[in-house]
């Protein structure tokens, strides 16, 4: 019986395996010809699609745009889109079968951390790769990820010292959505801001999607702080802006300083009430540059909304597949191990400026901004780095630009 | 401490006016109604929806939203709740199904979006109603910072509490409602239609949560998720007033307000949050019926 069992697992195993490889080794054969396939997986339905979807779709403004110019090496590609449905779990089936199934060299997606940490180990066991286009905590150092987005110190390093110096705000009130984010970013904040002369008041926390901002906000004006620094994500960001306003703080006197607050939020909560508030992000919708309202323009008429909005995870979107393709042309073949070698040192000039990845941890060099918002939504940029920063994923720890704690060798994690 | 009074004073009024749309449908009905909260969430809806395309402001929507709720309630009694009097659990499961459906009937627009059409307003992102200017600058009085828009949602509220008193205390349709509400059996055997009562109590505490939407647009995000930690909260607040007890609904609001604004105040939210959970369970334990309740069916 139990022989018998043993055989018949075999046998359906056996035949699992060439049902599954079978089309697979087909299709790969197939498309050698004059096809690439690259994966494309963001959350398409769902909470978090009203986002992502806009990230496909800068994803694939790009591919069409690379196509239309000849393509990569004379071969076209071939997006293959799937939907993570803003479920972690389903973002691991999915990236599963972009890399075993579909045997794509590179996938292009994940918008959370959450949905990238669910991912991550499939691109490191099958030595895959993923770009990955979102601004996040750091505190992550793969050979299978190239980090196009910002780390903490890609938004803070010129912002706190413009807070101090520039608005000549001292005492700062952090507070941010509690989980991992908001939290490595406030560790970064204190670093910086006790090292330049600053103090904070207080490090607070509400959960995610907290709409009730009453006591948070009239404790904010008490603490005698005389700058709010806010890392609030998602939903909660419209509710405190609200709120404040709705106490009767101003911007004026008591600016929030915001590091997540993009032009979608902005959009969401009525242009009104964020007025005169400020945000740091290396790419604004209103870079006022040929390359970016010419970029504007072409991501407008691609998705057929005259009003769409622009913001940085989707500038990041499409300037990575520019990335990739000089990587995959400069490595003269589309493995994941060519790529990677490939992409290191590469530069591109996107719609925010110039960036370049970083040889050593593959993030991205990304130039810093700080906006102010106006009336109509839009910010003004006030303030930029005079040229792009190195990404220190680790600064909370103590790296440095002379002192990397993640190399091409990998983690150095006797430094933590 | 008048500051944090009036926070309490607001959480107060706001978990009131969620509550007492539900105190009435699952008080009065015995429906332990999930959908409560995407009936909330339509109303906001209604006055995000009839603010851009109709132009209303909020003291147009909010009349509008009491309607359109109130429909929505009639419909979701008429097709679903009426076939399930009397079978408690069997209404948690079919009002969690409605309040999905709801959910998902604004997430695609209507099922518009497979046609490839949009209105604004709808869809799955987050969408705002606007405020006049003149409720969102607060003003001195007497040397203390009043803010016009909690203030409003206050008078609102008591003016809903008020006029809900007098419907169930002092009308007709009001001692039919409490006759049914101790014994439909026996209501109906006085010659109470007990079927036409019950579609409108629910349509009129459907009508309240619509209203509650429209106040709470002026300050929370509005999306398709916004009823889900509304209808905790309302359940709460009913529990622990007792079922079917309007004064136990206010008494029990403004307790879990006040502890969750002063706590918060001196702590933070998230302890705050707990103090109030433990205080729910402590008074369930204590009085497994509520603060006020009476037998009931």
């Amino acid at each position: 019986m139990s022989n018998n069992r043993r055989n018949f697992l075999k046998q359906s195993a056996a035949y699992g395996a060439t049902a599954a490889l079978g089309p697979g080794l087909w299709a790969s054969a197939a498309r050698a010809e004059s096809e690439i396939d690259v994966g494309v997986l963001f959350s398409l339905t769902g909470g978090l699609s009203i986002v992502e979807q806009s990230l496909a779709d800068a994803t694939l403004m790009a591919i069409d745009e690379i196509n239309a110019a000849g393509g990569v090496m004379g071969k076209k590609l071939n997006p293959i889109v799937e939907d993570g449905a803003s479920d972690a779990r389903t973002f691991n089936e999915r990236a599963s079968k972009l890399v075993l199934r579909d045997q794509v060299p590179t996938v292009f997606g994940c918008y959370t951390s959450a949905s990238r940490k669910a991912v991550l180990p499939i691109f490191e066991r099958r030595n895959n790769m993923l770009f990955y286009p979102t601004y996040y905590e750091g505190f992550e150092c793969s050979k299978n990820v190239v980090y196009t987005g910002a780390v903490p110190n890609q938004q803070l390093s010129n912002y706190i010292p413009w807070i101090i110096n520039t608005l000549g705000k001292k005492k700062f009130f952090i507070v941010g959505s509690n989980y991992i984010y908001p939290r490595e970013m406030a560790k970064v904040s204190k670093i910086l801001i006790e090292q330049n002369g600053g103090e904070w008041v207080a490090d607070e926390y509400l959960e995610l999607g907290h709409s009730e901002w009453g006591a948070m906000v009239s404790r904010i004006k008490s603490s005698g702080c005389d700058v709010v620094l806010s890392n609030v994500v998602g939903d909660s960001v419209i509710a405190f802006y609200r709120e404040f306003r709705n106490q009767g703080l101003t911007h004026d006197q008591l600016p929030i300083c915001a590091t997540v607050t993009s032009e979608i939020e902005i959009a969401a909560m009525g242009a009104e009430v964020a007025a005169g508030s400020f945000t740091s992000f290396p790419y604004f919708q209103a870079i006022d540059t040929t390359a970016n309202n010419d970029f504007v323009e072409r991501y407008r008429r691609f998705v057929d909304d005259s009003s769409a909005v622009t913001q940085h995870a989707l500038e990041c979107s499409y300037f990575q597949v520019y990335l990739w393709k000089q990587a995959v042309e400069k490595a003269g073949e589309v493995t994941p191990d060519a790529i990677r070698e490939g992409i290191k040192g590469q530069t591109f000039d996107a719609p925010n400026g110039k960036v370049t990845v970083d040889g050593e941890n593959l993030h991205t060099f990304l130039t810093p901004r700080i906006a102010q918002w106006g009336g109509d939504g839009q910010g003004e940029i006030i303030d930029e780095y005079p040229e792009p920063i190195k990404p220190l994923p680790y600064v909370a720890y103590g790296e440095t630009d002379g002192d990397l704690f993640c190399s091409a060798a990998g983690l150095d994690s006797s430094r933590l | 401490m008048f500051e944090v009074l009036f926070i309490g004073l607001s959480l107060t009024s706001v978990l009131l006016l969620i509550a007492l749309g539900l105190s009435i449908t699952y008080g009065a009905m015995g429906v332990i109604n999930m959908a409560h909260g995407e009936l909330v969430m339509i109303g906001a809806y209604t006055a995000v929806l009839a603010g851009i395309h109709l132009g209303f402001n909020i003291f147009l929507s909010l009349p509008l939203a009491f309607v359109v709720a109130a429909l929505v309630g009639l419909l979701i009694e008429r097709v679903v709740i009426r076939r399930l009097y009397g079978r408690i659990i069997d209404t948690l499961l079919a009002t969690w199904g409605v309040a999905i459906i709801l959910q998902q009937l604004i997430r695609l627009e209507f099922g518009l979006t497979f046609f490839g059409i949009s209105i604004e307003g709808l869809g799955p992102g987050l969408q705002n109603m606007r405020v006049p200017t003149f409720m969102m600058e607060p003003f001195d009085l007497m040397g203390l910072s009043i803010q016009p828009y909690r203030t409003f949602i206050l008078c609102v509220t008591i003016l809903l509490t008020a006029l809900t008193w007098y419907l169930v205390y002092r009308t007709a349709i009001g001692v039919q409602v409490r006759a049914i509400m101790r014994n439909p059996q026996m209501a109906a055997a006085c010659g109470i239609d007990v079927r036409r009562v019950s579609a409108l109590t629910f349509a009129y505490g459907s009508g309240l949560a619509g209203v509650a939407g429209v106040l709470l647009a002026g300050f929370r995000t509005v999306m398709p998720e916004m009823g889900a930690t509304v209808v905790v909260d309302g359940f709460l607040v009913v529990v622990v007033g007792g079922v079917g007890s309007l004064l136990g609904t206010i008494l029990s609001s403004a307790l879990l307000g006040q502890i969750n604004g002063i706590v918060s105040v001196f702590s933070n939210d998230i302890i705050a949050r707990a103090v109030v959970f433990g205080v729910v369970i402590a008074i369930i334990l204590w009085r497994p019926r509520g603060l006020f309740s009476f037998k009931s069916r």
